[in-house]
């Protein structure tokens, strides 16, 4: 099982990529709206100044600029908050980018609920099902540091737009820094008989704590990351269905649109199973510490453990 | 192979016109008001000032000038012109709007038509996205200009004016931008539905260089477009005094004619007025 190696915010293994990027591939690109800092681009933008365009709070022509770099040959990764690069944006990441097919990377950070103090305007939960539904759209949501940068380099060799999701708060990081990381192919973390687990983003490490206590509990729970939801690696949701007869789905997103709906529906039309979902209601968050909301909301360990045992 | 470089200007333009009705008619859906006001000038630019070849055409526009139309309901006049200057068969244009074109109602790159760099339609776009693609001629050191057509009634959305700021910050004077000044939009005459107000001040207080030309005056545009290319780290803007519905007497200046097809009577008007010059589809 593994084990953290210490926290870290997802957004620097983001900016750890990114930074990587400027050397491996001239082609890179990266544009902000007055997040540099915050999205952590800062090192890519000081190295390599002359492909790092400052945008000011302007995200709409951020978009529409980048979708002219990328169909003129560049490789543009557009960073802003998670809200920002969906919600406000949305018909221009509709038109200008899916649409005309445009290879831009959106790298949204401070998505979801661990976003924390500054509030609901700001926290995002509704953020992977906006960008899930956009016709030629891959979205990846990696559970931490090493994941999160590894997915930032995939998402430069990744033809098409994509939407790299990641986060604010320092988090157990305990993914291998060399992966197994491929778009589109689910993870097993861990293998199991009784019921499966499948798990995104910030929620993969509730997951593994969830796994634990199952064992203790002599429930042999299988865990899979599911860090692309779109393409979704369908075959080794509906394999490890067939072999549990159980699942349970957790993600830091509301249950509309989310991973949980995605994986129903799916497995509704293949090899439906009981489910269960961990995931936030309907509803807007508020300020809180990450801990806090994850918590009050019931995005834990505790929240996985107890739907497992729902359907037991 | 490029025929119709051969033809007088003038024939080019009113084919073009006349090619704009029979396509909306056909569809009985469509935009000929400023498909028509923006019939002039766009022809001009593309005949004689764009360095294009359509046989070379690609999407990525390197090594050549590129053109973007922000405003995607004048599809008929892009599609007409992009079809008359040798980008695609003209006999395509009959199938516009119709089910599996490559001619949709707003421009897309699905179908992979030539002369379509990006899809528009939904308004305020495309100046962003002619932005991305100057600076990266910048980057790339290739010294060709991007182009893109805007609206009078499009500059109400606020992402034009983000986009104005932008440019005028990157200095990007590789770029020139024509607005469609022809003073009409759906709901009506411009000023009365939002107020787009005073464009020239506008553009020159986001740091634009501004040239006003009468958008049917085809000396003055072939003057503004020469000075247009006078080098200087300024976007350009060249703001086009037109008339909507222009080249067809009972369209010319109403809104009513913005995205409404002919009846079969008014197409015969129309087409009495636009004589065939280089053969219909």
């Amino acid at each position: 099982m593994m084990t953290n190696t210490g926290n870290k915010d997802t957004r620097s293994g983001f900016g750890a990529g990114l930074y990587e990027l400027g050397s491996l591939n001239p082609a890179v690109v990266a544009l902000c709206a007055d997040l540099t800092g915050s999205v952590k681009m800062e090192k890519f933008a000081e190295t390599y100044p002359q492909r790092f365009f400052q945008c000011g709070i302007a995200e709409a022509n951020m978009m529409g600029v980048a979708a002219g770099m990328a169909l003129s040959g560049l490789i543009p990764f557009v960073g802003t908050f998670a809200e920002f690069a969906t919600g406000r944006v949305y018909d221009q990441v509709r038109q200008s980018i899916c649409y005309s097919q445009a290879n831009v990377k959106i790298a949204a950070s401070h998505a979801g609920i661990t976003l924390g103090e500054d509030g609901a305007t700001h926290q995002t939960m509704e953020d992977l099902a906006l960008a899930r539904v956009l016709p030629n759209m891959t979205v990846i949501n990696p559970c931490d540091y090493n994941q999160t940068r590894l997915a930032t380099l995939a998402a430069a060799s990744w033809d098409g737009p994509l939407y790299l999701r990641f986060g604010r708060p320092s988090v157990p990081n305990f993914t291998p820094v060399d992966g197994p990381f491929k778009i589109g192919e689910a993870w097993m973390i861990h293998p199991g008989e009784d019921v499966t687990i499948l798990a995104t983003g910030h929620m993969v490490w509730e997951a593994l704590e969830a796994v634990k206590i199952l064992a203790e509990k002599g429930i042999r729970a299988e865990l899979i990351n599911i860090h692309t939801l779109k393409p979704l690696d369908e075959k080794a949701i509906i394999d490890s269905a067939r072999k549990t007869g159980a699942v349970v789905t957790a993600e830091e997103h509301l249950l509309a649109g989310g991973l949980g709906e995605l994986v129903a529906g799916l497995l509704s039309r293949h090899f439906p199973v009981p489910m269960r979902m961990v995931a936030m209601n309907d509803g807007f968050g508020q300020s809180g510490t990450p801990r806090e909301l994850m918590d009050h909301y019931g995005l834990n360990a505790a929240s996985i453990v107890n739907k497992v045992c729902e359907l037991r | 192979m490029n025929p119709t470089i051969h033809h007088p200007v003038p024939d080019l333009i009113t084919q073009i016109r006349r090619d704009i009705i029979r396509m909306v008619a056909a569809a009985k859906s469509g935009h000929p008001g400023g498909s028509l006001s923006s019939a002039d000038f766009l022809t001009i630019l593309f005949a004689e000032f764009l360095k294009q070849d359509p046989a070379q055409w690609k999407r990525d526009g390197k090594g050549m000038d590129m053109f973007f139309l922000s405003i995607g309901h004048v599809s008929p006049l892009f599609y007409s012109l992009l079809a008359r200057m040798g980008y695609f068969p003209v006999q395509e244009l009959a199938t516009f709007r119709k089910l599996g074109s490559r001619l949709q109602g707003h421009p897309s790159i699905e179908y992979g038509l030539p002369g379509v760099h990006v899809a528009s339609g939904s308004l305020g776009q495309g100046l962003s996205v002619a932005c991305g693609a100057a600076l990266s001629k910048s980057l790339a050191g290739d010294p060709h200009k991007v182009y893109v057509l805007i609206g009078d009634g499009e500059s109400e959305e606020g992402q034009i004016w983000e986009a104005a700021m932008f440019a005028s910050h990157y200095k990007i004077g590789n770029l020139t931008a024509i607005t469609d000044w022809n003073g009409q939009q759906i709901d009506g005459p411009v000023n009365e539905v939002a107020g787009v107000g005073d464009l020239v001040a506008k553009w020159s207080a986001f740091g634009w260089r501004v040239l006003e030309c009468d958008g049917h005056d085809h000396n003055a545009i072939r003057t503004t477009f020469n000075r247009s290319l006078e080098p200087g780290d300024k976007p350009v803007m060249i703001l086009m005094h037109t008339q909507m519905g222009q080249g067809v007497d009972f369209m010319t200046g109403s809104h009513l004619w913005h995205g409404k097809a002919p009846s079969a009577e008014q197409e015969a008007l129309a087409l009495a007025q636009l004589p065939e010059t280089l053969g219909d589809f």
